[in-house]
């Protein structure tokens, strides 16, 4: 283990080159479904169980199963009411067992990045090959069911070993949700030396952030979103910033939920600088326009 | 260091479920349910009459909302029997002043205990349905079959006897089941099962004994988990429950029939600085002419119809 995982370099928020976006907009804007898949009876990983009852947790089964039933279709509503793509956060082994989601955010030119297979088998104990094949897995599913290239990457349930960017990486993607260090994208360090960077996922705004481990009222949310929105936009003006919304149709389209979000999405989506955009877009321009110079002015400053 | 390579292997990973329980579908893709005289929400008031014995063996995990303390927990025991003393008597004043039929799950040795409770609800003509043994007999993966077979039918059968009423609902404490749990349930002529949460809507769940209706009860939006859990407010809870009726209401205008299920207890909301938001609750869902409020049973035969 080591004290720093060394993916970044310390790189203050002041005085950094500026961004700026398409159309001069002053804040990237994304939203990103988590669209998953929890197995009722998951090959057992030694470091981490996967349910906190005895097999069959039907409270944590049925509670995931709701996203898919109702919630997915809820939550694409509220986001095509608004122009807002989706950057799906996918458990890959959800294009064989719900094609039909796969298809409506096909139709909808969403973005597809993987999530891993299921979000019940962790990276915990895999070795270097068995995570690449896990790793090559996704992209090879994500690319046979959607034509796409797969970009990015959300580790499933968040779990890490010390060469998952590295692997990533070296399977194609650019960027990865991962880190939380951020407002702005960041270069990361991967051993290939690959223009591979961060793009901000905020877990601050993640609705099973703020349900499950905070435990925020709805309309508290839709507040945290405005708020976090209307600074961000501020400070945008000087330079350029990125907010993200992680979602999952489990948590927000909950009917007691989805109004509270929906009216903070078209506060939103009413502003005038805003760039509505997909994790894919904000990776590619960045690395396109603005990872040299960031590079440079990281180690202009590590130097100094 | 690498782990079994079985756990690369993927056995499930196929069109639909990952188990042959229930078809997959989506709630919007559905033919359109129509509830009787063309009401567009069907509302669910279900209320849990839980019995948490005082020693608690909390094995293989403790109740929810259970005992805490070292024996004897006083304070948790008796703060779940105020609901049965008293809290239930006020949450019966508010479904009558707001003309709601409950559905009551009752804990069977709840019903030994208490007759008069019993009498009482059997009187009013509410439906009763099967709420386990008591909290702290739970049904989980593992269980000795002919240990579980027994809890299911002597629950069943001590509250048939009880009321009088067939008892054909089912709510297991905590809503945890064993892989045998619904194959128990339809073997004793039980026909409807609450404990999945995966949907919104009743829908047809296969057994080897035969199929069972599965009714999800909302845990997202039960009184225990908005208050007790998450420690939202008192006018928390009611916004939030405002807030589902209102959006269900309106996506029953343009997608079909719609169904809140409310699951309540008495020793939450039946407390005295509580029980006017249950009231308030009540009364904005009521004020619609849209909503048909009935029992379990009477929802999941209108929903069949509608099949």
């Amino acid at each position: 283990m080591k004290e720093d995982p060394g993916l970044y370099d310390y790189w203050p928020y002041e005085n950094r080159p500026k961004i700026t976006w398409p159309n001069g907009a002053r804040v990237a804007f994304w939203v990103a479904p988590n669209i998953e898949f929890y197995e009722l009876d998951p090959a057992v990983n030694p470091h981490r169980k996967a349910w906190p009852r005895p097999v069959p947790d039907i409270s944590g089964y049925g509670t995931r199963d709701y996203g898919n039933r109702v919630g997915h279709m809820r939550m694409m509503r509220t986001l095509d009411k608004y122009g807002v793509r989706g950057s799906i956060s996918l458990s890959t082994a959800l294009c064989d067992h719900h094609p039909e989601i796969i298809q409506m955010c096909k139709e909808r030119d969403w973005e597809f990045f993987s999530h891993g297979i299921y979000n019940t088998r962790y990276t915990y104990g895999m070795s270097e090959d068995q995570e690449r094949a896990m790793i090559e897995d996704a992209v090879e599913t994500i690319h046979k069911h959607t034509g796409q290239d797969c970009s990015g990457y959300l580790a499933p349930a968040l779990t890490h070993s010390d060469i998952t960017m590295d692997l990533f990486a070296e399977a194609g993607g650019i960027y990865t949700c991962d880190l939380f260090h951020d407002d702005q994208p960041t270069p990361v360090h991967v051993r290939s030396g690959k223009k591979f960077i961060s793009v901000p996922y905020s877990l601050e705004m993640n609705d099973t952030i703020v349900y499950v481990v905070n435990k925020i009222e709805p309309r508290r949310y839709g507040e945290m979103i405005k708020a976090n929105f209307d600074r961000l936009y501020e400070e945008g003006k000087d330079n350029g910033v990125v907010m993200c919304i992680p979602l999952h149709g489990y948590q927000v389209s909950h009917p007691h939920r989805i109004k509270a979000f929906e009216e903070a999405l078209e506060y939103i989506t009413g502003h005038s600088d805003v760039w509505v955009t997909t994790g894919r877009e904000i990776a590619e321009y960045y690395i396109e326009n603005c990872y040299d110079e960031a590079v440079a002015d990281i180690t202009a400053k590590g130097a100094a | 260091m690498a782990l079994d390579p079985s756990y690369l292997e993927y056995p499930h990973r196929s069109y639909g479920m990952d188990h042959d329980r229930y078809d997959w579908s989506m709630l919007a893709d559905r033919k359109p349910v129509a509830w009787p005289d063309g009401k567009r929400l069907a509302l669910w008031v279900n209320v849990s009459l839980q019995y948490f014995p005082l020693n608690q063996s909390g094995k293989p995990f403790a109740p929810v909302a259970g005992m805490t303390t070292a024996y004897p927990d006083l304070r948790h025991y008796t703060l779940r029997e105020y609901g049965n003393r008293v809290g239930i008597f006020r949450c019966l004043q508010a479904f009558d002043r707001y003309d709601v039929k409950p559905t009551f799950a009752v804990s069977a040795r709840l019903a030994e205990r208490y007759p008069y409770l019993i009498k009482k609800l059997v009187a009013r003509g509410d439906e009763i349905i099967a709420h386990g043994w008591h909290m702290d007999a739970p049904h989980f993966g593992g269980q000795d079959q002919a240990e579980e077979a027994t809890l299911v039918k002597k629950s069943l059968q001590t509250l048939r006897e009880a009321t009088g009423q067939p008892v054909t609902g089912w709510l297991s404490p905590s809503k945890s089941q064993s892989s045998n749990t619904p194959e128990l349930l339809v073997e004793n002529g039980v026909e409807y099962m609450c404990d999945w949460i995966n949907d919104e809507l009743p829908y047809n769940f296969r057994t080897s004994a035969g199929d069972i209706t599965a009714m999800p009860l909302s845990t997202e939006l039960e009184d225990r988990f908005i208050m007790h859990a998450n420690l939202h407010s008192e006018s928390e809870y009611a916004d939030q429950i405002k807030d589902a009726f209102d959006y269900l209401y309106a996506e029953a205008g343009d997608q079909g029939g719609r169904m809140l299920a409310l699951s309540i207890h008495p020793w939450m909301l039946g407390q005295p600085h509580r029980i006017g938001k249950l009231e308030e609750v009540l009364a904005h869902i009521t004020s619609q002419d849209g909503v048909w409020s009935a029992s379990a049973g009477d929802i999941r035969t209108a929903w069949q119809a509608a099949q």
